[in-house]
């Protein structure tokens, strides 16, 4: 197998939960070792239970959570309340090309393992802090996880239907904070490469989701508009809505934006007669009348399978599509084809599947190598390889609970 | 001796200077319309890339016939959307479809080290600007293709809207959650995050492409699809049913943690307590009413077999206060809660103004006006607005006379032969 792009470059991470294990993953995905610092005594909280379903997790090593969220790395223990785990973190980050981190701002400096401290040991170290609100400003020391991020970025407030309250999101945004993170630590990976400078990042979760409505503010900007939720609605085009097919909970999404396509519809309908029908001439005459149309549309789709319907939509050239539940995902023809779902051998948790990374890279590919890492399970390759530390010495300091 | 210390210092000002920001110097063309490819290359342009915009003559992007605009007044140079995604590129128009326009293309090619484009799969083909042509002018080039449903499998050509890719990744279905009922069809994520999601997905790979081509000179042709861009970040939801038979299903379930959207005096509040100590700061807000003693409230679990009657009482204390009250009061206890906020309160925040989230910037037809800039502070690459979004072909001048060195008249032909 070819390396991918990142070989050679290594990364030490002090994050937990969500939006940090993801950000350093992306990177091992594409080849960078990373080297997960835990401790027994502060467990990660994806090791113990799943805040998206509920489920609870019997032991560190038991959580597909964590698998999924940390494929490829290693893992060390390190005690980082004893000055001697201090020590050893950052020998670990004078190794490093990057450090990550997601801990309450403050937190780190505090440690002794702030930038400042250990860009006197690694001159051109690039080092990223994952915050909720930033490491300056009145809101910095504030607390959050995905459900505040996802509100704090007003992404919250514009989804749903008009007449809900704002939604509730679980994990899954804390991936979009991720990502930003990776893309931003390889922005400074590249500019390393060119000028032999590293350099300190401080990213918001919070900035991370608003960033992502740029557009919704613009309208505030330029309208004073506060836009709020609409359910499936489009802009200026319809149908462009979900509707339910026949089968327990299935439903298809339909999105018409062109006269050729709502003719593609209305033949696929076997309702030639629409396509004159002066409600629906216009895409503005669709637009004012669709929930007119989004009726007749509804009594055509609820006894027909969503698939069927896709196909021969698509066929026609209209953009229709099923809505995937994660047991659609798992079973649909082209999600299988690509190869999204891949299934990871684990030591405790057996055959685990797990999501693929999102791109084909042609020369470098991004893979996944090995299950996500025990607890601790590099100890010995850090502290005895990495650091040429003696058994005996890594033993005492297992003891003395500073490896730990 | 003094000599030799005067030119090191020199050339360590110029290697500042030509790299003052991460991807200064890098030469990125963008072909591409809406949202995903262009927030792409508008987040490696925010970064110092040299970001050439390739628009179809006459309509350009569709993007430019997208809202918000001033008043609500469509114009091909005012959408407030067009403007945020190409903020800092330059844009060209061009019709590669023509011999004389794929001839253009292939001469910017030849010299850029990272193509973006969006086209159905084949097009580029078809057109002779196919990875395998492109490669043979220049090796270094580094191709990022985002489509619907990728290059390959049973569904790569088939149309997929913003609306249609949060179905089909099962976005609408696993997020958001809880909804509140399940007889109202799934609901796709608010705004066009479906549209952006993927393109800052791409920009991953495309700069570890980058970095991968410091080291080797070589560039590579990277397929990415936006379905599963989508689906890899909720990557944990979508493997419920692989992995345990699970359905999750939008309403939820049973062992969840009480908390969640609820509803205060002027809007809404996100509260949630995975943490014991943050739940006993959710009590001390709310000062331990007699009820948080009871065995419901005893731990994680007991609290999530009784969240619905919890988050009832919850709110008799929520409705009671305001979400600014809440936030802080809240957050001085360290307990993770926040108002849901709006667009407007975005734009008014305290904390968002002191960190320079906005930046105010002009443009010939939207005049001076305040536009977010990114979520990173980089204290080596520091945001900068370099120009506004381009008005339609505004550089192509510039780009096919100064740099491609086509003669004024030369110009006038093409403009008349629709390739430009």
């Amino acid at each position: 197998m070819k390396p991918g792009p990142l070989e050679g470059v290594r990364l030490t991470e002090f994050t937990s939960a969500w939006a940090g294990p993801y950000a350093t993953c992306l990177l091992g995905f594409l080849g960078a070792e990373i080297i997960k610092v835990e401790s027994r005594m502060r467990l990660d909280h994806s090791r113990n239970l799943s805040f998206s379903t509920g489920k609870q997790f019997s032991g560190p090593d038991e959580s597909e959570v964590f698998n999924n969220l940390n494929l490829n790395k290693k893992s060390i223990t390190l005690n980082l309340k004893a000055p001697r785990g201090i020590d050893l973190a950052k020998k670990v980050a004078g190794l490093s090309d990057v450090v990550m981190e997601n801990m309450r701002p403050g937190v780190m400096p505090r440690l002794g393992l702030g930038y400042e401290v250990l860009r006197e040991i690694k001159p051109d170290l690039i080092y990223l802090s994952s915050s909720a609100c930033g490491q300056e400003g009145p809101e910095r020391e504030y607390v959050g996880y995905a459900p505040t991020f996802a509100a704090l970025g007003g992404v919250s407030y514009i989804t749903g239907y008009e007449d809900w309250p704002p939604s509730n999101f679980m994990g899954a945004i804390d991936l979009r904070s991720a990502t930003t993170a990776a893309a931003s630590m390889l922005a400074a990976l590249v500019q390393k490469q060119r000028t032999g400078r590293g350099q300190y990042i401080d990213m918001a979760s919070q900035e991370s989701i608003a960033v992502l409505i740029g557009d919704v503010m613009l309208d505030y900007v330029m309208n004073q508009r506060v836009q709020t939720r609409k359910g499936n609605k489009g802009y200026r085009i319809a149908p462009h809505n979900c509707y339910r097919c026949s089968g327990e909970d299935k439903w298809i999404s339909i999105a018409v934006a062109t006269d050729q396509e709502w003719e593609g519809l209305c033949r696929t309908m076997d309702r030639p007669d629409l396509i004159m029908d002066k409600r629906f001439a216009a895409s503005e005459d669709r637009y004012k009348n669709q929930e007119e149309l989004d009726q007749i549309i509804s009594e055509w789709t609820r006894d027909k399978e969503g698939y069927e319907l896709m196909t021969r939509l698509q066929t026609a050239g209209v953009a229709a599509m099923p809505t995937l539940s994660s047991e659609g995902l798992f079973k649909d023809p082209h999600v299988r084809d690509r190869g999204v779902f891949l299934q990871v051998e684990h030591p405790a948790i057996g055959k685990d599947w797990v999501i693929s990374p999102p791109w084909r890279l042609s020369e470098t590919p991004a893979q996944i190598n090995r299950h996500a890492p025990l607890l601790g399970e590099h100890n010995e390759y850090v502290f005895g390889e990495l650091l040429g530390m003696s058994s005996v010495e890594i033993k005492r300091l297992e003891q003395e609970k500073v490896i730990s | 001796m003094e000599d030799e210390t005067i030119n090191t210092s020199e050339i360590d000002k110029k290697t500042k200077e030509l790299h003052e920001r991460a991807l200064d110097g890098v030469k990125v063309l963008e072909y591409c319309s809406l949202v995903s490819g262009p927030y792409c290359t508008k987040t490696m342009a925010d970064l110092g890339a040299n970001v050439i915009k390739i628009e179809p003559p006459v309509d350009g992007d569709p993007a430019r016939r997208m809202p918000p605009f001033p008043e609500d007044k469509p114009h091909p140079e005012k959408s407030g959307l067009f403007f945020y995604l190409n903020t800092n590129k330059q844009g060209i128009t061009l019709d590669p479809e023509k011999p004389e326009g794929k001839q253009i293309f292939l001469e910017l090619a030849k010299t850029a080290d990272i193509l973006v484009e969006d086209l159905p799969p084949g097009d580029m083909e078809r057109m002779g600007l196919g990875y395998d042509d492109l490669r043979a002018i220049n090796k270094g080039l580094i191709v990022m293709s985002i489509t619907p449903f990728g290059l390959t499998g049973p569904y790569r050509d088939y149309k997929g809207r913003a609306l249609n890719m949060s179905h089909a990744s099962g976005q609408a279905y696993l997020l958001p959650l809880l909804s509140p009922h399940a007889d109202r069809p799934p609901v796709k994520v608010g705004g066009n995050t479906s549209d952006y999601d993927p393109g800052l997905v791409a920009v991953v790979a495309v700069l570890a492409a980058l970095y991968w081509k410091g080291i080797s000179g070589l560039g590579q042709h990277i397929d990415m699809s936006k379905q599963e861009a989508l689906i890899s970040m909720q990557r944990v939801e979508s493997v419920t049913y692989a992995n345990d038979e699970v359905v999750m299903t939008r309403t939820g379930n049973k062992t969840r943690m009480p908390g969640g959207v609820l509803p205060c005096r002027d809007g809404h509040i996100v509260v949630i307590t995975p943490e014991e100590h943050q739940w006993n700061a959710l009590m001390t807000l709310i000062g331990n009413p007699a009820w948080s003693k009871e065995p419901c409230c005893r731990d994680r679990e007991a609290r999530a077999q009784n969240a619905d009657a919890i988050n009832t009482l919850l709110i008799e204390w929520t409705i009671q206060h305001t979400k600014e009250e809440i936030f802080r009061k809240g957050q001085a206890l360290s307990c993770p809660v926040s108002p849901s906020k709006s667009a407007e309160d975005l734009m008014n925040s305290e904390q968002l103004k002191v960190r320079g989230f906005f930046a105010e910037v002009t443009h010939p037809f939207l005049g001076s006006l305040k536009m977010p800039t990114a979520a990173s502070r980089f204290s080596e690459s520091p945001w900068r607005f370099e120009r506004p979004a381009p008005l339609l072909g505004q550089s192509n001048e510039e780009i096919f006379g100064e740099r491609l060195g086509y003669k004024k008249e030369e110009l006038e032909i093409l403009k008349t032969k629709g390739v430009i």
